[in-house]
């Protein structure tokens, strides 16, 4: 008996809606494990790492600030992964996004004027962009494979951070603590909802984004060509698209909506640049993105399921005393079932009983 | 593509298979269903012992998946294979190596950076010395009469060389049946003679040979016997000799194959050059291209030029230079209907008028995953942007879809569904929609590489036709083709490619295959032919 993999002919359109599905039932049940043998009633939870977040008022808005930047960045990779650019680096360009986005409040300070919040966000959205551009150039210019400089530029990001916080942008006035001053009123990102939850306004941009991009994929010339050079870079040098062009399109889009996704958090959730930023939103993005079969509308469900993850973490380290990289452990099993999942979509799954041996009968070739 | 000449070259052994033989392999009520379509719709074949059996029939009449099934790629759904009388089960190609069946592939799975030896050695089982290999492979080589060089590297053979590494390294197992699928298709006419001799020679010391074919004269010169199948039945079994190329194109498509027509080009038409091309050289791309030395060539209005030449002899050099995937040092190297087109890309040219039809159709002519209305996009959002786009570039898919079943009609294109994936199609037919993709914008000058690779007779067919009327109508028709008998059939003049260069076009009134085949193998125009001929 043994299992086989039997490619399809078409690929299946029932296992590309469903496969998200399996991978999250899958990663219930060996999350349920995974609880059983930390010595916890899985039932319990499970119950509280995924229900609970989801009863109050509050917590769905606490759950909305953590699927913004999730969904930002998701949809924004959507473009890198489908025209077959690998962007591991958007944390990196979340950072950068934040960094230059915060030039204004934190250096200076006495500029108050309510052009300041649009100000912070074009420049987060330059800072991400200019910061993805570097491994697209590198990819163009030399040939340089991606994943690994832009996963490398991720941490000279987070140095550079630490250091600035640390050294030059440290708040004056802060008692020697790593962080910059506080943003004045002007640029803070405006809550959605003000009298039911901290929601703000990067919840929006996300879904917005979200809207133009679906569009852009499935309806315009330019999701065409990010598609064909995806499938098939050599039809889409027949079709005349630069692959150039579109390493860079990739990376501008992808990196501009990371460093939108930074500045947002930071003037909208956090209010100051401190060492740390992001609980790795970047990273966690590509498990969103792909969960969101690459789809910036199922991204942004998938965005919000990621966000539960965290919260759910959060949760399960107050009252369960588990370690919060469980939350790590889950968003790790969720991508592997996904990718494992998307088997389906291409291959069925065959028994093969055993048989009688082969040829057995036959004689032995000679060679 | 063998000429008259070959057709009474005697001195073949006739072996029929009595009643009384027992065949090497029989085959019966084999059947493979694939969704709903019945790819082989048991399948009766009997093969005695040595005999060049001939397997017949259009592209997606089943042959590939019925020798898949015996070289156990494919599993039958039913039915049964007997080998020397006892039923078998071929699971994988290593169980048809073990019961003494090989295979050559139409596309060969060889390594460009390592030798032939090496080549060979990595599809043996057992761990034997390269050396040892290398001293088989040259003694194979002798007695059957394949000239290779085993310490030869692969990336520096011509195509033909590289498939003498496919039989031998296939010999070397010590097959008793051995399937060639299209072997010829790459050859030029004189090495195509060679492999036949080599064939030949294996068939009188007792090895069944499969011959899968679609050129029906290279058929009738080599087999004994001949099965056609046709929409996944075996609708014939039959002696090549004793039936006409007519005959057996007939039980192939099911019906007549009409003859091209071609029709001598209006006395008062225009002639002026659509497509020129002066001085072009390229350099190589990548270690295994071939560089362009001094192209020049002009097809005027209503003409059609042929390129012949064996695969690999810088044609899909050319042709990118052509189209614009790779563009001139000089604008004027390459100049479409009077304009300078050296430094304008693909779609430039094209609005100048040009189509552009690549020999790979997955992935070069046509995205695989893509639906064929993606597909037609895919060539023509550029040239037919005012009906298939807005001018913000939103996608207008009704358009499309209308252009799409157009296409379709008149192509006659077959297919599932409505608007299926590119690669849901059988070749021939994804063939016909590329071709009609480009035709359907009747284009001034039309640039098509390997039109009729691997398509069957009844598509190729209307595929030559469509090309024919095409440059009657006043367009310029250029078309590389491997084939020769097909640009007979077509061209107005052919040149022939070898080693990046192209000969100077000879008028198909004046050409002829040895000497066209002289040119393919590399004869200089000035060479005595004699000389030429060793060299091949």
């Amino acid at each position: 008996m043994r299992i086989e993999l039997v490619k399809r002919p078409q690929h299946s359109a029932l296992f590309s809606a469903l496969s998200p599905f399996i991978a999250l039932a899958l990663t219930l049940v060996a999350g349920a494990i995974m609880f059983a043998l930390l010595g916890k009633n899985p039932v319990q939870a499970l119950y509280l790492y995924f229900i609970d977040p989801l009863r109050e008022v509050w917590s769905l808005h606490e759950l909305a600030i953590k699927a913004a930047p999730l969904i930002l960045i998701g949809v924004g990779l959507s473009v890198c992964f489908l025209s077959n650019n690998w962007n591991i680096g958007a944390e990196g360009q979340f950072i950068v996004g934040a960094i230059i986005g915060s030039i204004l409040p934190v250096l200076f300070p006495e500029f108050q004027s309510w052009i300041v919040l649009p100000i912070m966000l074009l420049l987060g959205i330059v800072g991400g962009a200019a910061y993805g551009s570097i491994p697209a150039l590198l990819k163009v210019r030399f040939n340089t494979n991606e994943i690994l400089t832009s996963l490398m530029l991720v941490y000279v990001a987070q140095l550079f951070l630490d250091w600035l916080v640390r050294g030059p942008w440290r708040n004056p006035e802060g008692f020697n603590f790593p962080q910059t001053r506080s943003f004045h009123e002007f640029a803070i990102l405006p809550e959605l909802l003000p009298a039911s939850g901290r929601a703000n306004w990067g919840f929006a941009f996300a879904i917005i984004a979200a809207i133009v991009l679906w569009f852009l994929l499935s309806k315009t010339l330019k999701g065409f060509e990010i598609k064909v050079l995806g499938q098939s870079p050599r039809a889409g040098r027949f079709a005349g698209f630069s692959n150039a062009r579109m390493v860079f399109f990739a990376f501008l889009v992808s990196g501009g909506l990371a460093g939108l996704a930074g500045i947002s958090e930071v003037s909208g959730a956090i209010g100051h640049l401190q060492p740390s930023i992001s609980p790795g939103y970047g990273f966690t993005a590509i498990i969103v993105a792909f969960l969101g079969r690459l789809n910036p509308l199922g991204i942004v469900a998938a965005g919000l399921v990621l966000a539960l993850s965290y919260l759910g973490g959060e949760a399960a380290q107050i009252s369960l005393g588990v370690s919060d990289k469980v939350a790590r452990a889950f968003q790790g099993m969720l991508l592997f079932f996904v990718l494992a999942s998307d088997t389906l979509i291409h291959y069925r799954i065959r028994l093969v009983g055993r048989q009688a041996a082969p040829a057995a009968e036959a004689p032995h070739g000679n060679a | 593509m063998q000429s008259g000449t070959n057709k009474d070259n005697g001195g073949v052994v006739k072996t029929t298979l009595n009643a009384g033989d027992e065949p090497l392999l029989e085959v019966r009520g084999l059947t493979k269903v694939f969704g709903t379509l019945k790819a082989c719709d048991s399948i009766d074949l009997a093969i005695g012992k040595g005999e060049i059996h001939a397997l017949l029939g259009e592209n997606g009449a089943g042959k590939s998946t019925l020798v898949k099934m015996l070289f156990g790629t494919l599993e039958p759904v039913a039915g049964e294979i007997l080998w020397k009388g006892a039923p078998v089960r071929i699971a994988s190609p290593s169980d048809a190596r073990r019961l003494g069946i090989g295979m050559v592939f139409q596309h060969f799975s060889l390594f460009d950076a390592l030798t032939a030896a090496e080549n060979i050695a990595l599809s043996l089982e057992e761990r034997t010395p390269i050396a040892r290999i290398a001293e088989r492979a040259r003694e194979l080589s002798r007695s059957y009469g394949l000239p290779l060089d085993p310490s030869a590297h692969v990336g520096d053979l011509s195509v033909g060389e590289r498939q003498r590494i496919e039989i031998i390294r296939c010999l070397l197992q010590h097959p008793d049946l051995i399937i060639l699928d299209e072997p010829t298709s790459v050859l030029t006419p004189q090495e195509a003679e060679k492999l036949f001799k080599t064939l030949e020679t294996l068939r009188d010391e007792g090895k069944s040979i499969l011959y899968i074919s679609h050129r029906l004269e290279e058929v009738k010169r080599l087999c004994d016997r001949a099965t056609v199948l046709r929409h996944g039945r075996v609708v014939a079994h039959c002696d090549p000799r004793k039936e006409t190329a007519a005959s057996l194109a007939r039980m192939m498509v099911g019906s007549e194959v009409h003859a091209v027509v071609r029709a001598a080009p209006p006395k008062d038409a225009d002639h002026s050059p659509l497509l020129e091309v002066a001085g072009l050289s390229r350099e190589p791309s990548n270690p295994f291209a071939i560089p362009l030395r001094d192209i020049h060539l002009t097809v005027h209005a209503g003409e059609v030029l042929g390129i012949a030449g064996v695969a690999g002899n810088g044609q899909g050099e050319f042709f990118e230079a052509i189209s614009g995937e790779a563009l001139q040092d000089k604008a004027g190297m390459v100049r479409i209907r009077g304009k300078d087109a050296g430094r304008l890309d693909i779609s430039g040219r094209r609005l100048l008028g040009a189509a552009f039809v690549p020999e790979e159709r997955l992935g070069h002519g046509a995205a695989p995953r893509m639906r064929l209305s993606e597909n037609l996009l895919l060539s023509r959002f550029r040239t037919d942007a005012k009906s298939y786009l807005t001018h913000i570039g939103i996608i207008r898919e009704s358009t499309i879809s209308a252009a799409t079943r157009r296409i379709v009609s008149d192509m006659d294109v077959r297919k599932s569904s409505e608007d299926p994936e590119a690669s849901a199609l059988s070749g021939g037919n994804l063939q016909k929609f590329i071709i009609g993709r480009e035709l359907d914008r009747q284009p001034a000058v039309m640039v098509v590489n390997q039109p009729t690779w691997g398509v069957d007779a009844g598509a190729a067919a209307h595929i030559r036709q469509a090309l024919i009327d095409l440059a009657r109508a006043g367009s310029a028709v250029l078309v590389i083709s491997q084939d020769l008998d097909e640009l007979f059939e077509i061209s107005d003049a052919i040149a022939v490619m070898h080693d990046g260069r192209l000969s100077a076009p000879v008028p198909v009134g004046e050409a002829t295959y040895e000497k066209i085949g002289l040119l393919m193998g590399g004869a200089d125009a000035s060479t005595p032919p004699t000389a030429a001929m060793e060299a091949v």
